[in-house]
Protein backbone atom coordinates (compact mmCIF):
# COMPACT_ATOMS: atom_id res chain seq x y z
CA UNK A 1 0.00 0.00 0.00
CA UNK A 2 1.24 3.80 -1.11
CA UNK A 3 1.46 6.23 1.34
CA UNK A 4 -1.20 8.02 -1.68
CA UNK A 5 -3.62 4.79 -1.41
CA UNK A 6 -3.84 4.87 3.00
CA UNK A 7 -4.94 8.38 2.80
CA UNK A 8 -7.89 7.07 0.83
CA UNK A 9 -8.41 4.06 2.81
CA UNK A 10 -7.59 5.53 6.18
CA UNK A 11 -10.81 7.78 5.92
CA UNK A 12 -13.51 5.29 4.79
CA UNK A 13 -16.31 8.14 6.16
CA UNK A 14 -15.78 11.67 6.43
CA UNK A 15 -18.86 13.13 7.84
CA UNK A 16 -19.47 16.62 8.24
CA UNK A 17 -22.66 18.56 9.12
CA UNK A 18 -23.81 22.02 8.92
CA UNK A 19 -26.40 22.89 11.27
CA UNK A 20 -29.08 23.64 9.07
CA UNK A 21 -27.45 22.77 5.10
CA UNK A 22 -25.15 19.62 5.01
CA UNK A 23 -22.38 18.61 3.43
CA UNK A 24 -21.85 15.38 4.16
CA UNK A 25 -20.93 11.93 3.01
CA UNK A 26 -21.90 8.35 3.99
CA UNK A 27 -23.05 5.19 3.38
CA UNK A 28 -24.55 3.00 5.80
CA UNK A 29 -27.98 3.84 7.99
CA UNK A 30 -26.92 4.62 11.51
CA UNK A 31 -28.19 7.50 13.37
CA UNK A 32 -24.50 9.31 13.91
CA UNK A 33 -25.72 12.36 14.10
CA UNK A 34 -28.38 13.27 17.10
CA UNK A 35 -30.02 16.76 16.44
CA UNK A 36 -32.08 17.60 20.12
CA UNK A 37 -34.17 20.12 19.46
CA UNK A 38 -34.90 21.10 22.80
CA UNK A 39 -37.68 23.77 23.19
CA UNK A 40 -39.04 25.98 19.97
CA UNK A 41 -39.29 28.86 22.85
CA UNK A 42 -36.80 31.76 21.75
CA UNK A 43 -35.65 35.01 22.57
CA UNK A 44 -34.79 36.03 19.03
CA UNK A 45 -37.30 36.33 16.24
CA UNK A 46 -35.03 36.26 13.17
CA UNK A 47 -36.57 36.40 10.00
CA UNK A 48 -34.56 33.37 8.46
CA UNK A 49 -35.15 30.96 11.11
CA UNK A 50 -36.04 27.35 9.73
CA UNK A 51 -38.11 26.48 12.61
CA UNK A 52 -42.03 25.63 11.63
CA UNK A 53 -43.63 28.90 11.91
CA UNK A 54 -46.76 26.74 13.20
CA UNK A 55 -43.96 25.93 16.32
CA UNK A 56 -46.30 28.00 19.05
CA UNK A 57 -48.01 24.53 18.99
CA UNK A 58 -45.44 22.42 20.47
CA UNK A 59 -44.12 25.35 23.48
CA UNK A 60 -46.09 23.47 25.95
CA UNK A 61 -45.84 19.84 25.58
CA UNK A 62 -41.86 19.65 25.49
CA UNK A 63 -40.54 16.42 26.68
CA UNK A 64 -39.48 15.97 30.32
CA UNK A 65 -35.37 16.10 30.80
CA UNK A 66 -35.65 12.07 31.84
CA UNK A 67 -37.63 11.79 28.30
CA UNK A 68 -34.63 13.85 27.03
CA UNK A 69 -32.24 11.36 28.84
CA UNK A 70 -34.13 8.04 27.77
CA UNK A 71 -33.99 9.27 24.11
CA UNK A 72 -29.99 9.85 24.50
CA UNK A 73 -29.49 6.69 25.64
CA UNK A 74 -31.25 4.77 22.85
CA UNK A 75 -29.86 7.05 20.18
CA UNK A 76 -26.43 6.02 21.46
CA UNK A 77 -27.44 2.28 21.47
CA UNK A 78 -28.08 2.75 17.93
CA UNK A 79 -24.51 4.69 17.10
CA UNK A 80 -25.40 8.18 17.54
CA UNK A 81 -22.10 9.62 18.41
CA UNK A 82 -22.70 13.26 17.33
CA UNK A 83 -24.76 15.09 19.67
CA UNK A 84 -26.65 18.79 18.62
CA UNK A 85 -28.60 20.25 21.29
CA UNK A 86 -30.61 22.93 19.59
CA UNK A 87 -33.52 25.04 19.43
CA UNK A 88 -35.11 27.49 19.55
CA UNK A 89 -32.65 28.68 22.44
CA UNK A 90 -31.92 25.80 24.15
CA UNK A 91 -30.75 28.02 27.34
CA UNK A 92 -34.48 28.92 27.98
CA UNK A 93 -34.12 24.84 29.47
CA UNK A 94 -32.71 24.74 33.28
CA UNK A 95 -31.62 21.29 32.65
CA UNK A 96 -29.41 21.60 29.53
CA UNK A 97 -26.90 20.91 32.68
CA UNK A 98 -28.32 17.34 33.12
CA UNK A 99 -28.20 16.76 29.75
CA UNK A 100 -24.89 17.42 29.21
CA UNK A 101 -23.86 15.27 31.92
CA UNK A 102 -25.69 12.38 30.21
CA UNK A 103 -24.45 13.26 27.31
CA UNK A 104 -20.69 13.00 28.51
CA UNK A 105 -21.64 9.64 30.63
CA UNK A 106 -22.75 8.40 27.24
CA UNK A 107 -19.86 8.97 24.94
CA UNK A 108 -21.40 11.71 22.74
CA UNK A 109 -19.22 14.69 21.28
CA UNK A 110 -21.74 17.57 22.30
CA UNK A 111 -22.29 20.79 20.92
CA UNK A 112 -24.52 23.46 22.42
CA UNK A 113 -25.96 25.21 19.42
CA UNK A 114 -27.12 28.57 21.04
CA UNK A 115 -27.83 32.39 20.74
CA UNK A 116 -25.94 33.27 23.55
CA UNK A 117 -28.71 34.31 24.85
CA UNK A 118 -28.99 33.43 29.04
CA UNK A 119 -25.52 32.25 28.75
CA UNK A 120 -24.03 32.63 32.13
CA UNK A 121 -20.42 32.39 34.02
CA UNK A 122 -22.26 29.32 35.72
CA UNK A 123 -23.73 27.86 33.34
CA UNK A 124 -21.14 27.88 31.06
CA UNK A 125 -18.82 26.48 34.00
CA UNK A 126 -21.13 23.58 34.80
CA UNK A 127 -21.64 22.99 30.79
CA UNK A 128 -17.67 22.62 31.30
CA UNK A 129 -17.54 20.49 33.90
CA UNK A 130 -20.42 18.41 33.16
CA UNK A 131 -18.44 17.80 29.91
CA UNK A 132 -19.87 19.46 26.92
CA UNK A 133 -17.32 19.69 23.83
CA UNK A 134 -18.27 22.72 22.08
CA UNK A 135 -20.92 25.70 21.54
CA UNK A 136 -22.37 26.73 18.33
CA UNK A 137 -22.71 30.52 18.29
CA UNK A 138 -25.28 32.55 15.53
CA UNK A 139 -23.78 35.87 14.71
CA UNK A 140 -25.78 38.31 13.15
CA UNK A 141 -23.87 41.07 11.28
CA UNK A 142 -21.04 43.17 12.14
CA UNK A 143 -23.25 46.01 12.62
CA UNK A 144 -25.55 46.53 15.56
CA UNK A 145 -28.21 48.09 13.21
CA UNK A 146 -28.53 44.60 11.15
CA UNK A 147 -27.73 42.46 14.13
CA UNK A 148 -30.69 44.53 16.29
CA UNK A 149 -32.97 44.13 12.71
CA UNK A 150 -32.96 40.76 11.65
CA UNK A 151 -33.11 39.01 15.18
CA UNK A 152 -35.60 42.16 16.33
CA UNK A 153 -33.77 42.01 19.20
CA UNK A 154 -30.96 44.45 20.94
CA UNK A 155 -28.41 41.62 21.09
CA UNK A 156 -25.50 42.70 19.73
CA UNK A 157 -23.22 43.19 22.56
CA UNK A 158 -24.65 40.62 24.16
CA UNK A 159 -23.11 38.70 21.33
CA UNK A 160 -19.61 39.73 21.55
CA UNK A 161 -19.46 39.06 25.17
CA UNK A 162 -20.93 35.60 25.07
CA UNK A 163 -18.32 35.22 22.38
CA UNK A 164 -15.25 36.13 24.78
CA UNK A 165 -16.63 33.64 27.20
CA UNK A 166 -16.67 30.61 25.25
CA UNK A 167 -13.49 31.51 24.46
CA UNK A 168 -12.48 32.18 28.08
CA UNK A 169 -13.27 28.58 29.08
CA UNK A 170 -11.23 27.20 26.33
CA UNK A 171 -14.08 26.38 24.11
CA UNK A 172 -13.35 25.95 20.45
CA UNK A 173 -15.10 29.30 18.91
CA UNK A 174 -17.36 27.44 15.96
CA UNK A 175 -19.09 30.60 14.82
CA UNK A 176 -22.92 30.25 12.53
CA UNK A 177 -23.46 33.09 10.48
CA UNK A 178 -26.53 32.68 8.45
CA UNK A 179 -26.27 34.84 4.94
CA UNK A 180 -29.20 36.80 4.05
CA UNK A 181 -29.60 40.00 1.60
CA UNK A 182 -29.10 42.10 4.92
CA UNK A 183 -25.49 41.10 5.40
CA UNK A 184 -24.15 39.74 2.63
CA UNK A 185 -22.55 42.83 1.72
CA UNK A 186 -20.49 42.81 4.60
CA UNK A 187 -18.46 39.34 3.98
CA UNK A 188 -15.03 40.29 4.17
CA UNK A 189 -16.14 42.23 7.88
CA UNK A 190 -17.60 39.05 9.08
CA UNK A 191 -14.55 37.08 8.12
CA UNK A 192 -12.15 39.36 9.98
CA UNK A 193 -14.69 39.70 12.87
CA UNK A 194 -14.64 36.42 13.47
CA UNK A 195 -10.94 36.01 13.07
CA UNK A 196 -10.68 38.58 15.17
CA UNK A 197 -12.97 36.51 18.25
CA UNK A 198 -9.93 33.96 17.67
CA UNK A 199 -12.76 31.47 16.06
CA UNK A 200 -11.37 28.27 14.82
CA UNK A 201 -14.83 27.60 12.53
CA UNK A 202 -17.02 29.80 11.02
CA UNK A 203 -19.94 28.12 9.00
CA UNK A 204 -21.69 30.67 6.40
CA UNK A 205 -24.68 29.12 6.19
CA UNK A 206 -26.38 31.05 2.71
CA UNK A 207 -30.20 31.22 4.17
CA UNK A 208 -32.00 28.20 2.90
CA UNK A 209 -35.97 28.57 2.63
CA UNK A 210 -37.89 26.26 5.37
CA UNK A 211 -39.93 27.83 7.62
CA UNK A 212 -39.89 31.85 8.83
CA UNK A 213 -37.43 31.95 5.92
CA UNK A 214 -39.53 30.51 3.19
CA UNK A 215 -42.57 32.79 4.43
CA UNK A 216 -39.91 35.58 4.08
CA UNK A 217 -37.96 34.35 1.02
CA UNK A 218 -38.72 37.53 -1.32
CA UNK A 219 -37.27 39.86 2.10
CA UNK A 220 -34.28 37.82 2.18
CA UNK A 221 -32.74 36.07 -0.99
CA UNK A 222 -29.55 37.75 -2.48
CA UNK A 223 -29.13 38.45 -5.91
CA UNK A 224 -26.98 35.98 -7.80
CA UNK A 225 -24.03 38.50 -8.48
CA UNK A 226 -24.36 38.57 -4.77
CA UNK A 227 -23.88 35.53 -3.61
CA UNK A 228 -21.15 35.06 -6.57
CA UNK A 229 -19.44 38.09 -4.83
CA UNK A 230 -19.35 36.79 -1.42
CA UNK A 231 -18.30 33.06 -2.40
CA UNK A 232 -15.22 34.69 -4.11
CA UNK A 233 -13.93 37.10 -1.08
CA UNK A 234 -14.59 33.72 0.95
CA UNK A 235 -12.30 32.13 -1.41
CA UNK A 236 -9.83 35.46 -1.36
CA UNK A 237 -9.76 35.45 2.44
CA UNK A 238 -9.06 31.81 2.97
CA UNK A 239 -5.95 32.25 0.63
CA UNK A 240 -4.71 35.46 1.31
CA UNK A 241 -5.73 35.71 5.19
CA UNK A 242 -3.49 33.08 6.66
CA UNK A 243 -5.71 32.34 9.18
CA UNK A 244 -6.26 29.09 10.55
CA UNK A 245 -10.05 29.35 10.58
CA UNK A 246 -11.91 26.53 8.88
CA UNK A 247 -14.33 28.29 6.67
CA UNK A 248 -17.30 26.43 5.37
CA UNK A 249 -18.89 28.43 3.14
CA UNK A 250 -22.64 26.77 2.15
CA UNK A 251 -23.71 27.54 -1.11
CA UNK A 252 -26.99 28.11 -1.64
CA UNK A 253 -29.28 25.83 -3.89
CA UNK A 254 -31.21 28.42 -5.55
CA UNK A 255 -28.61 29.16 -7.42
CA UNK A 256 -27.32 26.05 -8.30
CA UNK A 257 -28.67 23.75 -11.27
CA UNK A 258 -28.40 20.56 -9.11
CA UNK A 259 -30.34 19.98 -5.75
CA UNK A 260 -28.41 19.64 -2.51
CA UNK A 261 -28.12 15.97 -0.92
CA UNK A 262 -30.34 16.95 2.04
CA UNK A 263 -29.75 16.06 4.94
CA UNK A 264 -27.32 13.78 3.58
CA UNK A 265 -29.98 11.53 2.33
CA UNK A 266 -33.31 10.37 4.16
CA UNK A 267 -32.84 8.11 7.29
CA UNK A 268 -29.57 8.06 6.56
CA UNK A 269 -27.18 9.66 9.07
CA UNK A 270 -29.43 12.14 11.27
CA UNK A 271 -32.31 11.95 13.74
CA UNK A 272 -33.77 14.48 15.09
CA UNK A 273 -36.20 14.60 18.23
CA UNK A 274 -38.59 17.61 18.47
CA UNK A 275 -38.75 19.88 21.46
CA UNK A 276 -42.34 17.68 21.69
CA UNK A 277 -40.86 13.83 21.17
CA UNK A 278 -41.23 13.61 17.09
CA UNK A 279 -38.66 12.06 15.58
CA UNK A 280 -37.95 13.22 12.27
CA UNK A 281 -35.62 12.60 9.69
CA UNK A 282 -34.99 16.23 8.63
CA UNK A 283 -36.12 19.01 10.55
CA UNK A 284 -39.08 19.92 8.39
CA UNK A 285 -40.23 16.53 7.63
CA UNK A 286 -43.53 17.74 9.40
CA UNK A 287 -44.65 19.85 6.03
CA UNK A 288 -45.04 16.60 4.05
CA UNK A 289 -48.90 15.07 3.63
CA UNK A 290 -49.99 11.73 4.67
CA UNK A 291 -46.99 11.22 6.67
CA UNK A 292 -46.85 9.72 10.40
CA UNK A 293 -44.06 10.50 12.21
CA UNK A 294 -43.15 8.42 15.49
CA UNK A 295 -42.93 10.13 18.89
CA UNK A 296 -40.37 9.10 21.59
CA UNK A 297 -43.50 9.32 23.96
CA UNK A 298 -45.25 6.16 21.73
CA UNK A 299 -42.11 4.31 20.85
CA UNK A 300 -38.22 3.78 21.10
CA UNK A 301 -36.00 5.34 18.42
CA UNK A 302 -35.08 2.04 17.53
CA UNK A 303 -38.04 0.98 15.92
CA UNK A 304 -38.47 4.87 14.64
CA UNK A 305 -35.14 4.34 13.27
CA UNK A 306 -35.05 0.99 11.61
CA UNK A 307 -38.76 -0.11 11.02
CA UNK A 308 -40.88 3.11 10.60
CA UNK A 309 -42.76 3.83 7.76
CA UNK A 310 -41.89 7.24 7.87
CA UNK A 311 -38.00 6.59 7.97
CA UNK A 312 -38.04 4.37 5.66
CA UNK A 313 -40.28 6.18 3.03
CA UNK A 314 -37.99 7.91 1.15
CA UNK A 315 -34.75 5.84 2.06
CA UNK A 316 -32.59 5.35 -1.27
CA UNK A 317 -33.90 5.41 -4.63
CA UNK A 318 -36.68 3.40 -4.76
CA UNK A 319 -39.29 6.04 -4.51
CA UNK A 320 -38.39 8.31 -7.53
CA UNK A 321 -39.90 9.42 -10.20
CA UNK A 322 -39.19 10.72 -13.86
CA UNK A 323 -36.75 12.70 -14.50
CA UNK A 324 -35.04 11.64 -11.48
CA UNK A 325 -35.41 7.88 -11.57
CA UNK A 326 -33.52 7.57 -14.76
CA UNK A 327 -31.04 10.57 -13.72
CA UNK A 328 -27.11 9.46 -13.88
CA UNK A 329 -26.65 11.79 -11.08
CA UNK A 330 -29.32 10.62 -8.22
CA UNK A 331 -27.26 8.92 -6.49
CA UNK A 332 -25.61 11.99 -5.77
CA UNK A 333 -27.94 14.59 -4.44
CA UNK A 334 -31.02 11.39 -4.08
CA UNK A 335 -33.42 14.17 -5.71
CA UNK A 336 -32.69 16.58 -3.25
CA UNK A 337 -35.36 17.41 -0.56
CA UNK A 338 -38.63 16.00 0.02
CA UNK A 339 -39.87 19.13 1.74
CA UNK A 340 -38.59 21.33 -0.60
CA UNK A 341 -40.25 19.53 -3.33
CA UNK A 342 -43.66 19.40 -1.67
CA UNK A 343 -43.64 23.28 -0.20
CA UNK A 344 -43.27 24.48 -3.70
CA UNK A 345 -44.50 21.64 -6.49
CA UNK A 346 -47.07 20.01 -4.34
CA UNK A 347 -45.60 16.71 -5.04
CA UNK A 348 -43.59 15.13 -2.36
CA UNK A 349 -41.64 13.01 -5.06
CA UNK A 350 -41.14 15.28 -7.72
CA UNK A 351 -37.64 15.99 -8.12
CA UNK A 352 -36.32 19.35 -6.24
CA UNK A 353 -37.34 22.39 -8.23
CA UNK A 354 -33.61 23.82 -7.51
CA UNK A 355 -32.75 20.80 -10.70
CA UNK A 356 -32.91 22.19 -13.85
CA UNK A 357 -33.86 18.99 -15.18
CA UNK A 358 -37.34 19.53 -13.21
CA UNK A 359 -40.33 20.42 -14.99
CA UNK A 360 -41.19 22.95 -12.36
CA UNK A 361 -37.71 24.68 -11.99
CA UNK A 362 -39.51 27.69 -13.04
CA UNK A 363 -40.72 28.13 -9.55
CA UNK A 364 -37.38 28.32 -8.66
CA UNK A 365 -36.65 30.99 -11.31
CA UNK A 366 -39.89 32.76 -10.47
CA UNK A 367 -38.87 32.85 -7.20
CA UNK A 368 -35.63 34.48 -7.49
CA UNK A 369 -37.37 36.81 -9.89
CA UNK A 370 -39.78 37.90 -7.41
CA UNK A 371 -37.14 38.52 -4.62
CA UNK A 372 -35.81 41.13 -7.54
CA UNK A 373 -39.43 42.30 -7.63
CA UNK A 374 -39.10 45.88 -5.60
CA UNK A 375 -43.18 45.81 -5.03
CA UNK A 376 -43.15 42.09 -3.48
CA UNK A 377 -39.56 42.36 -1.93
CA UNK A 378 -40.83 45.63 0.21
CA UNK A 379 -43.72 43.56 1.59
CA UNK A 380 -42.57 43.67 5.38
CA UNK A 381 -40.99 40.23 6.92
CA UNK A 382 -43.11 38.56 8.99
CA UNK A 383 -40.51 37.91 12.15
CA UNK A 384 -40.32 34.50 14.20
CA UNK A 385 -42.39 35.19 17.21
CA UNK A 386 -44.71 33.63 19.61
CA UNK A 387 -47.76 36.41 18.28
CA UNK A 388 -47.03 35.34 14.64
CA UNK A 389 -46.93 31.83 14.62
CA UNK A 390 -50.39 32.47 16.63
CA UNK A 391 -51.70 34.04 13.77
CA UNK A 392 -50.59 32.03 11.11
CA UNK A 393 -51.78 28.78 13.09
CA UNK A 394 -55.11 30.63 13.14
CA UNK A 395 -54.86 31.20 9.40
CA UNK A 396 -54.28 35.30 9.64
CA UNK A 397 -51.42 35.86 6.98
CA UNK A 398 -52.55 34.04 4.05
CA UNK A 399 -51.45 35.65 1.49
CA UNK A 400 -47.72 35.05 2.83
CA UNK A 401 -48.25 31.56 2.89
CA UNK A 402 -50.86 30.41 0.17
CA UNK A 403 -48.16 29.99 -2.91
CA UNK A 404 -47.07 26.84 -0.59
CA UNK A 405 -48.27 23.60 -0.67
CA UNK A 406 -47.79 22.74 3.59
CA UNK A 407 -47.52 25.67 6.07
CA UNK A 408 -43.82 25.87 6.00
CA UNK B 1 5.13 18.18 2.54
CA UNK B 2 5.95 21.59 4.12
CA UNK B 3 7.47 19.37 7.24
CA UNK B 4 8.16 15.73 6.70
CA UNK B 5 7.47 13.77 9.28
CA UNK B 6 10.75 12.58 11.58
CA UNK B 7 11.08 9.88 13.73
CA UNK B 8 11.78 11.99 16.79
CA UNK B 9 8.47 14.33 16.02
CA UNK B 10 5.83 13.91 18.92
CA UNK B 11 2.50 14.33 17.74
CA UNK B 12 -1.04 14.50 20.05
CA UNK B 13 -4.50 14.66 18.85
CA UNK B 14 -5.04 18.39 17.90
CA UNK B 15 -7.25 20.31 20.94
CA UNK B 16 -11.14 19.85 20.90
CA UNK B 17 -10.73 16.67 18.99
CA UNK B 18 -11.57 13.01 20.24
CA UNK B 19 -10.40 10.17 19.66
CA UNK B 20 -12.90 6.56 20.91
CA UNK B 21 -13.42 3.25 20.17
CA UNK B 22 -17.37 3.24 19.03
CA UNK B 23 -19.09 -0.08 19.46
CA UNK B 24 -22.04 -0.10 17.71
CA UNK B 25 -19.53 0.39 14.63
CA UNK B 26 -16.95 -1.79 15.50
CA UNK B 27 -14.25 1.30 14.78
CA UNK B 28 -12.15 3.94 16.20
CA UNK B 29 -13.06 7.65 15.01
CA UNK B 30 -11.68 10.89 15.71
CA UNK B 31 -14.63 13.41 16.63
CA UNK B 32 -14.70 17.34 16.55
CA UNK B 33 -16.80 20.23 15.86
CA UNK B 34 -19.06 19.85 13.27
CA UNK B 35 -17.88 16.03 12.11
CA UNK B 36 -16.10 13.36 12.56
CA UNK B 37 -13.85 10.03 10.91
CA UNK B 38 -14.23 6.80 11.08
CA UNK B 39 -10.56 5.13 10.83
CA UNK B 40 -10.04 1.60 10.07
CA UNK B 41 -7.66 -0.61 12.05
CA UNK B 42 -4.65 0.31 11.28
CA UNK B 43 -5.00 4.23 11.73
CA UNK B 44 -6.39 3.38 15.20
CA UNK B 45 -3.53 1.19 15.93
CA UNK B 46 -1.07 4.79 15.79
CA UNK B 47 -3.74 7.02 17.22
CA UNK B 48 -4.17 5.55 20.25
CA UNK B 49 -0.83 4.94 21.10
CA UNK B 50 -0.58 8.68 21.28
CA UNK B 51 0.00 9.64 24.58
CA UNK B 52 2.28 13.08 24.14
CA UNK B 53 5.39 11.55 24.83
CA UNK B 54 6.20 8.81 22.30
CA UNK B 55 7.74 9.77 19.16
CA UNK B 56 7.07 8.62 15.82
CA UNK B 57 9.79 6.15 15.73
CA UNK B 58 8.93 4.58 18.72
CA UNK B 59 5.46 4.24 17.49
CA UNK B 60 6.71 2.74 14.11
CA UNK B 61 9.02 -0.01 16.11
CA UNK B 62 6.07 -0.64 18.82
CA UNK B 63 3.97 -1.56 15.68
CA UNK B 64 6.57 -3.75 13.93
CA UNK B 65 6.45 -5.81 17.06
CA UNK B 66 2.61 -5.55 17.00
CA UNK B 67 2.06 -6.62 12.90
CA UNK B 68 5.16 -8.41 12.40
CA UNK B 69 3.70 -9.69 9.21
CA UNK B 70 2.44 -6.08 8.10
CA UNK B 71 4.19 -5.32 4.58
CA UNK B 72 5.63 -1.54 4.51
CA UNK B 73 4.01 -0.92 7.86
CA UNK B 74 6.52 1.86 8.52
CA UNK B 75 5.12 3.99 4.86
CA UNK B 76 1.30 3.61 5.94
CA UNK B 77 2.41 5.04 9.55
CA UNK B 78 3.90 7.85 8.54
CA UNK B 79 1.03 8.15 5.79
CA UNK B 80 -1.24 8.26 8.61
CA UNK B 81 0.64 11.19 10.32
CA UNK B 82 0.83 13.21 7.07
CA UNK B 83 -3.09 12.58 6.69
CA UNK B 84 -3.54 13.49 10.30
CA UNK B 85 -1.70 16.70 9.95
CA UNK B 86 -2.67 18.01 6.66
CA UNK B 87 -6.48 17.32 7.73
CA UNK B 88 -5.59 19.11 11.23
CA UNK B 89 -6.14 15.95 13.35
CA UNK B 90 -2.89 16.07 15.15
CA UNK B 91 -0.29 18.31 16.29
CA UNK B 92 3.31 18.66 16.89
CA UNK B 93 4.21 18.79 20.52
Amino acid sequence: MTQASLGESVVQKVVQAQNNGVAASATQTQPLWLLAEVTYRCPLHCAFCYNPTDYDKHTQNELTTEQWIQALRDARKLGAIQLGISGGEPLLRDDIEDIVIEAKKLGYYSNLITSGVGLTEKRIQAFKDGGLDHIQLSMHDITEEINNFITNTKTFELKKKVAAMIKGHGYPMVLNVVIHRYNIGHMKQILEMADALGAEYIELANTQYYGWSLVNRSQLMPTKEQVDEAERITNEFREKSGSKMKIFFVVPDYFSDRPKKCMNGWGEVFMIVTANGDVLPCHSARVLPNMQFPNVKDTGLEYSWKDSPAFNKYRGTGWMKEPCRTCDEKEKDLGGCRCQSFLLTGDAEAADPVCSKSPHHYLIEKAIEDAKNPVIASQPIVFRNDKNSKKIIAGELKERVDEFHALP
Amino acid sequence: MENPIQHTDIYALSHHHRFQWEEAQQSYVILFPEGMVKLHGGAGEVLKRLDGKVNVGEIVADLKVAFPDADEIESDIIGMFELGVSKGWLRKV
